[in-house]
């Protein structure tokens, strides 16, 4: 099986490591200074920073388990951004802050909308099943 | 926070990045130039990062000091460790680490000057 963290993958796991320290960095200020103001967007924010973490140790671990909990969070993080991303825009009440997630992560350069594809993509590559 | 340490970080941060995307349009891996380049903005960030704490330290605005502080040094730690990552695979996929790095430290530079002016 291919080595998750090296040729693609290692630009990955940049990226991935870039938005995992973001998404920490923003939730923890967020709760930590005005928990109370937006309890779901802030909720979310934490939730977002959480499956950046675990995206980016997976893939840096690799292995079999590896690729299957990189495959669990990264479509985490799809359905994330896809659903905050729709109720940022219908729901405005819920979300009075903005989050790595809202507007489908406009504020990051709609990034956060490229990454899981991005990553879908590289597991596909590097699905144990292919190497079989 | 000095503007034209500003624009010698972005300035310098352009140069750097113009020679990476070179060598991943030639697939080749970044030389010793580049990586004089990237120690160049990386001195930058450093000055910046001394700098902006004492300007903070000295200003009556209303600025979220914890958030301003953490930007200016999390910037400096962005090329050091994006650098170590490139060069433990020296293929395109390396060299486009070192792309990452650099536009992450444009992004932060960016949203740096915002939190100054702006304050949010």
């Amino acid at each position: 099986m291919r080595d998750l963290s090296s040729g693609p993958g290692r630009v990955l796991v940049a990226v991935y490591a870039v938005f995992a320290v973001a998404a920490t960095g923003r939730s923890l200020v967020q709760l930590g200074t005005d928990a109370d103001r937006a309890p779901v967007a802030y909720s979310l924010s934490l939730l977002a920073a959480l499956v950046y973490l675990a995206a980016t140790t997976c893939l840096l671990v690799g292995g079999r388990r590896g690729w299957w909990a990189a495959l669990v969070a990264v479509v985490v993080e799809a359905v994330g951004v896809l659903v905050v991303g729709t109720l940022s825009y219908v729901a405005t009440d819920l979300f009075p802050d903005r989050t790595v997630w809202s507007h489908f992560g406009q504020g990051y350069a709609f990034l956060p909308l490229v990454l899981p594809v991005a990553g879908l993509v590289w597991l596909r590559r590097t699905s144990p099943a292919r190497s079989r | 926070m000095n503007a034209v340490l500003l624009w010698l970080v972005l300035a310098t941060s352009v140069v750097a990045l113009v020679l990476v995307v070179l060598h991943l349009v030639r697939d080749e891996t970044a030389g010793d130039p580049t990586f004089l380049a990237l120690a160049v903005v990386e001195v930058l960030l450093l000055v910046q990062a001394v700098l902006g704490s004492v300007a903070l330290a000295g200003t009556d605005r209303e600025i979220s000091g914890v958030t301003f502080v953490s930007y200016l040094w999390s910037i400096v730690l962005v090329l050091p460790i994006g650098a170590f990552w490139s060069l433990a695979e020296r293929t395109r996929a390396g060299t486009a680490v070192l792309l990452v790095a650099l536009l992450t430290v444009v992004a932060l530079e960016v949203r740096l000057q915002s939190l100054w002016t702006v304050g949010a």
